[in-house]
């Protein structure tokens, strides 16, 4: 419900924090893979001539997609918990509409 | 009398293909102001967002046609071509963390955005922390740092004039003519459609620049002697040689030991700061719901593909023996990608080519003029001149900055050295990436105090700056030689906007400890925690859309 103090204030949606997590470590591991600079900076094995440092690049762009794909899956799932499930409230330090909501 | 050593004569059949494409994407450009039409453009949701209702794929094409620019496609494979993999193909892994990075947080700054009425990221902080200060300080950020961005696609679009051969005439009239033509065009079609311009635009524009990328990257290497090994040979060899300059190597094949901190930073520096850019909010904003975003998150990386195979035709030029010498007779490794267009394909295909990178540099410069405008019209005219102003008076002021906007950035690349414009846009990746814990941090917490992260502001800053222009060119000997400098305590070259990011960032957690400790006032908060949840078709969300054009939008909760 909104707080009537704050007409049209909304909802957090309820939130499985389980799957929000599993989409946070996919959106991390590109990240690390790719900042993790030297695990890939070197020539061999090579592929159609492309020394491993260019083709694995070019690798992380399909992974990458993936997992931002399924992280955004999994987050569409998280703010939807089927019924039965009680979400949390988070947020509660961002002010005023908490009271309405439990 | 014409001084030239390098090329004299006008490929006229290129020349004419590019004109072709150029007019018809200039009829588009006036023609789009129909696209997805509202009741009227007389309004900043309207002109300066596109009614904020282009869908996942229009987004697609509007962001990858704003993100990856006309001076990217110069840029990047011109660091390849001259310095190597750490200056140029550090793009690809920046191009790829950026998705995660913003499919973090940019749904809030959506939902809040749509929630609000906002359509900068200066209205976002003015709405949090109820500073005007601050939020100018992010306004003002983002505008010096979208200049030189502007002026760059005007030096992409001027490579491409120099290749074909035009450019070089005796007085300043001829050869700055064409530029001239390209821009008040540009100009004219922003002004009457808006957003609405670049997005159809774009559509053209992105499907020219696969087209080109995937023949050059396809047919080049079967021009070449070994094909794909005898290109990274080449590079091998050229990048290990020794330059007589500065009795260094020329530059990096791939990263060794003490250049990994300058690969990773400045890919991790350059995705942390895209998204702070005001062009890039404002292609998001305009999207139409909070998923559209996400979406997009993991479909954008098809660009950085085309991106990287990109930076490989910088290397492609070094095994063609590319020689990119301008119309002035100097060598100018920015003309390297023209010239092996120009060198490798037949006329008609060149000038398709050309086309690609010209109206590359339109769509971004568009929505890059169509950002500043707004960011100035809401966060500098409305805030600190005229409080009242009406929806169709702040859509008039946008479209007139934005028209004064790109008259700065012709003059900037018209009279001053070029690069002055690349030093700039140094800066301005620098000092946008200090606007990171005013703007991301906020959509999660309000811990942060604003008298803190204003203080974190100003030091980044001025640190970057400093640390920027201590680094000198080993070439030439001049200042702003580059984006690297060591890291504080740990030797190694890092990318000095990060490295400022974190002394700004310490700045902040330290100063907020203590503002919040002695229960200074943070200012009020105008968002709720749902607001940062909030989606399209939302009931109070409609409600409140109605309830706007009377009230005027930002500060109508403060009364």
């Amino acid at each position: 419900m909104a707080d009537p103090e704050h007409p049209g204030g909304l909802e957090v949606p309820r939130t499985n924090y389980t799957l929000l997590a599993v989409a946070g470590v996919l959106l991390a591991i590109p990240i690390v893979a790719l900042l993790w600079v030297s695990s890939y900076a070197r020539e061999t094995p090579s592929l159609w001539g492309f020394p491993f440092f260019f083709w694995y690049q070019f690798l992380w762009v399909f992974i990458c997609a993936g997992c931002t794909y399924a992280a955004h899956r999994l987050v569409l799932a998280a703010r939807n918990p089927g019924p039965g499930k009680h979400g949390h409230i988070g947020d509660t330090d961002l002010g005023g509409d908490e009271r309405g909501q439990q | 009398m014409i001084p030239l050593a390098g090329r004299t004569e006008v490929d006229w059949v290129a020349l004419s293909v590019l004109i072709l494409l150029f007019l018809v994407v200039t009829v588009l450009g006036f023609m789009a102001s129909r696209f997805k039409r509202g009741d009227t453009l007389e309004s900043l949701d309207e002109w300066g967002l596109g009614g904020r209702k282009f869908g996942t794929w229009v987004t697609w094409f509007l962001l990858g046609g704003d993100l990856y620019t006309a001076y990217t496609f110069i840029a990047v494979p011109a660091a390849m071509f001259a310095l190597g993999s750490v200056a140029g193909f550090f793009a690809v892994p920046y191009t790829i963390i950026l998705y995660p990075i913003i499919f973090i947080f940019m749904a809030r700054l959506w939902s809040v955005s749509h929630r609000h009425g906002y359509v900068t990221t200066a209205d976002f902080v003015r709405g949090r922390y109820d500073s005007r200060v601050l939020s100018l300080a992010v306004a003002v950020t983002g505008f010096v740092a979208t200049m030189p961005y502007i002026a760059l696609q005007l030096v992409g679009i001027q490579a491409v004039l120099d290749v074909v051969g035009l450019g070089g005439g005796g007085n300043w009239f001829a050869k700055d003519l064409p530029l001239l033509i390209a821009f008040v065009l540009l100009a004219a079609y922003t002004y009457t459609s808006g957003l609405r311009a670049p997005a159809v635009i774009a559509f053209v524009k992105d499907a020219l620049i696969y087209l080109v990328i995937i023949v050059a990257i396809i047919y080049l290497p079967t021009t070449i002697d070994g094909g794909w090994e005898g290109i990274f040979g080449a590079a091998k060899d050229k990048m290990a040689a020794t330059n007589e300059v500065t009795g260094k190597p020329n530059g990096a094949f791939i990263p060794v030991s003490g250049q990994m901190w300058a690969y990773a930073t400045l890919a991790l520096g350059s995705a942390m700061a895209l998204f702070m850019y005001p062009h890039s909010v404002t292609a998001t904003l305009s999207s139409d719901s909070r998923t559209t975003i996400r979406r997009n998150a993991s479909i954008l990386p098809a660009y950085s593909f085309v991106l990287g195979l990109l930076a490989l035709l910088g290397w492609v030029a070094i095994a063609a023996g590319t020689q990119p010498i301008g119309v002035d007779g100097e060598p100018n490794p920015q003309l390297v990608i023209p010239q092996l267009f120009e060198d490798s394909f037949a006329s008609w295909f060149a000038g398709v080519a050309f086309a690609a990178v010209a109206i590359g540099a339109l769509v971004p410069a568009a929505i890059m003029s169509i950002a500043a405008a707004n960011t100035f019209t809401r966060n500098i005219y409305k805030e600190w001149l005229k409080p009242h102003a009406t929806h169709a008076e702040e859509a008039k002021v946008s479209k007139i900055a934005s028209l004064v906007v790109k008259g700065f950035a012709l003059l900037f690349v018209l009279t001053m050295d070029k690069q002055n414009a690349i030093n700039f846009q140094l800066l301005g990746g620098i000092w946008i990436l200090q606007t990171f814990p005013v703007i991301v941090f906020s959509l999660y917490t309000r811990w942060f105090h604003k008298w803190a992260l204003l203080a974190g502001w100003v030091v980044g800053l001025v640190y970057g700056t400093v640390a920027a222009y201590n680094v000198v060119n080993p070439v030439n000997g001049k200042h702003f030689g580059g984006s690297l400098a060591e890291i504080p305590g740990l030797g190694d070259l890092g990318y000095v906007a990060l490295t400022a990011f974190l002394i700004n960032l310490v700045i902040a957690v330290v100063l907020s400890f203590i503002l919040n400790a002695a229960k200074v006032s943070n200012g009020s908060d105008e968002t709720t925690a749902g607001d940062y949840f909030a989606d399209a078709g939302d009931p109070r969300v409609e409600k409140d859309k109605k309830v706007r054009p009377k009230t005027g939008g930002q500060g109508m909760i403060i009364e």
